[in-house]
């Protein structure tokens, strides 16, 4: 038998344990930094090459007579007209489900915990089937000849229509995001501490007050998070916009999927989505430096 | 006295459990009371039921007369000091203690000045700007106390306000607790299961169990004599022994020894006897023990070293009896196996129903 002879503690041994910690870390998160790196970073690298790129008159894109040219097109009055047509429909989507979301997020918090479990597993049910196959079957609902038309006819009145107009992708959107603003809201009212509540009811606040000055103040970190996680998604959407929407409301995923494919002018496609990714990446910093005001 | 809060009959039921049974409660102004029990005694329902947290399922709840009834916690001259302090953590000190007074839409000027004379009296004006989560445990807790104070209510109710200070700090809050309530002459309604904090504190203590007011006294009261079997284990060590009754002077210990005792129970019924073990002497067989003294011979089987006192298991023939002696000069040393007599005053002997 031999006996290990332990070395006494050296500035350099712990220097070389620390190094071969930081080395485990390494190794641990190797699998993620390969799958971001191809997957992520590269594409999204081709995709700022791409748009300083130019497009050849046959719609090749040319690696060369680098320009600013396709960034100059996004103050195009058609790019700010979608523009504005996209923000306003994010914004409205993410105004609705916050409404819709709260009340209901407040109920599930304040139930005990057993049926809070049941709630949120409801919450997540939509997830188990496919969005895309769900919001064919909104297209189904709102159709001319779906069961909403159907029942306002059967009722003496005008049949519906909803399909394809800007309501239609409103709803579409509203219901694909609700589950994304419900679920921060109810992080952040779960933990919330109902003894503050009791506190400022029992220092003269109605209950309405008590909401406004506390719970509301103490729930807003759920309430950016939900809405980024409401957001950013509906700016870029392009699912449920061309399924629902119609050719007449032209929104910023139908337009940039347009310029790759139908226009086929790659470089601005690019232009748009970088700028698209530069605002959301600004919304996103803004919330997270005024989130950690809040926290 | 004037009465400050009145309870009549009052009970609590949630669901199937009876968390308060039929509670009769007189506080009185300017008195320090407090609520002493186990957890799930009842106690903080109680204290829930004045703030208005909790209705009464039955019966009257009155503060300076006025039926308090279904009033809501913003409708009522109480403030409260909870137990996790629940301060705004997304508010500074001042804030915090301004709140009541701005929610009661005070003029600007008076907020500034009673917020600032309230954290003068908690002696933290100096932290005034601090957020409230900043703070150290101790500081958190005056806090709370001020922001409830500066309200000038009628009532302060108090949820187990030091139970989470450390034993130091708990303690020199005890004095400044009862300092404070005795300048502000508020009445204050102190809910605790530690009985040391309900003794050195309180003008008079209501002992509850199993949702049940069972003893309402001076601590000196309770302490001394107490009318319960549970009222008597759960406020200090106590020795208890199983008796019969002879009459209403005197009982026999189980084992046959009989005691003076005063009792009002009925000759052949079976009681406990209480003794405090520092009302018992413990003396050798061949020291003379004072006449009119209660004696139980036993032999000493345990004896444990505390610094200032030293506690003996005697193991008589009515059971092991604990005996509390102090460590000082004057006071013999008893060895384990010595056969002992255990002495004491007739008057320090309460009977209790079994």
């Amino acid at each position: 038998m031999t006996i290990d002879t332990v070395e006494a503690a050296r500035p350099e041994l712990e220097e070389a344990a620390r190094r071969a910690d930081s080395r485990r870390g390494f190794f641990i998160a190797l699998p993620a930094w390969v799958y971001l790196t191809v997957f992520f970073t590269i594409p999204l690298f081709i995709v700022l090459v791409y748009s300083f790129a130019t497009r050849s008159s046959t719609g090749r894109t040319r690696l060369a007579d680098w320009s600013l040219d396709s960034y100059r097109r996004l103050w195009d009055p058609l790019v700010a007209q979608i523009a504005v047509r996209s923000f306003m429909l994010a914004l409205a989507t993410t105004l609705i489900c916050l409404l819709v979301a709260y009340p209901f997020a407040y109920y599930m918090a304040t139930r005990r915990p057993a049926l809070r479990n049941v709630l949120l597993v409801l919450v997540m049910i939509p997830f188990w089937s496919n969005f895309l196959v769900r919001t064919y079957a909104w297209k189904v609902l709102l159709g001319s000849d779906g069961p909403l038309s159907q029942l306002s006819q059967a009722m003496g009145g005008e049949p519906i229509r909803l399909l394809f107009t800007n309501t239609a992708v409103l709803i579409g959107l509203v219901y694909g995001f609700l589950p994304f603003m419900v679920l921060p809201l109810y992080a952040a009212l779960e933990r919330m501490d109902w003894s503050l509540v009791e506190a400022a009811r029992d220092l003269y606040a109605d209950g309405w007050t008590a909401f406004r000055r506390v719970t509301w103040p103490l729930s807003r970190p759920g309430v950016f998070a939900g809405s980024i996680l409401v957001f950013v998604p509906t700016l870029g959407a392009y699912v449920t916009p061309a399924i629902l929407g119609g050719a007449k409301t032209t929104l910023l995923g139908d337009y940039i999927v347009s310029q790759f494919l139908a226009a086929r002018n790659q470089p601005f496609g690019s232009a748009l989505s970088v700028g698209m990714m530069t605002v959301m990446l600004v919304f996103t910093v803004a919330y997270f430096r005024s989130g950690a005001r809040n926290l | 006295m004037t009465e400050s809060v009145r309870l009549e009959g009052v009970s609590k039921v949630f669901g199937d459990v009876h968390a308060v049974r039929d509670m009769d409660l007189s506080v009185s102004d300017g008195e320090f009371f407090s609520l002493l029990g186990p957890s799930g005694c009842g106690k903080t329902t109680t204290l829930r039921m004045i703030a208005g947290f909790e209705f009464p399922t039955q019966g009257a709840l009155r503060i300076h007369g006025v039926e308090m009834g279904l009033q809501p916690p913003n409708k009522r001259p109480v403030n409260t000091v909870f137990q996790s302090y629940a301060l705004f953590p997304h508010m500074t000190v001042e804030e915090n203690v301004a709140f009541g007074l701005r929610m009661k839409k005070v003029g600007a000027t008076e907020v500034g000045d009673r917020v600032k004379k309230a954290l003068d009296m908690v002696q933290l004006a100096h932290r005034a700007g601090a957020s409230s989560t900043q703070l150290s445990g101790g500081q958190q807790q005056r806090v709370a106390l001020a922001r409830a104070l500066v309200n000038e209510p009628e009532v302060l109710l108090l949820d187990e306000p030091l139970g989470a200070l450390d034993l130091k700090l708990r303690q020199a809050m005890e004095v400044e607790l009862k300092d404070l309530q005795a300048r502000v002459g508020i009445t204050f309604i102190y809910v605790t299961h530690d009985q040391e904090e309900a003794l050195t504190m309180s003008d008079r203590i209501g002992v509850m169990n199993e949702g049940r007011l069972l003893q309402v006294g001076t601590p000196q009261e309770i302490y001394e004599h107490p009318t319960s079997r549970f009222v008597a284990d759960f406020i200090g060590e106590i020795n208890l022994l199983a008796a019969t009754v002879v009459d209403h002077r005197s009982v026999r210990l189980l084992g046959g020894t009989p005691v003076a005792a005063s009792t009002g129970a009925a000759p052949g019924h079976d009681v406990t006897v209480a003794v405090r073990p520092e009302r018992l002497e413990l003396y050798g067989l061949d020291e003379p023990v004072p006449s009119g003294l209660n004696t139980l011979r036993g032999k000493v089987v345990r004896r444990v070293y505390f610094g200032d006192v030293f506690y003996y298991d005697v193991d008589t023939p009515a059971g092991v009896i604990e005996v509390k002696e102090e460590n000082r000069p004057g006071v013999d040393l008893h060895e384990i196996g010595q056969v002992t007599v255990v002495a004491w005053d007739p008057a320090a002997t309460t009977v209790v129903e079994s």
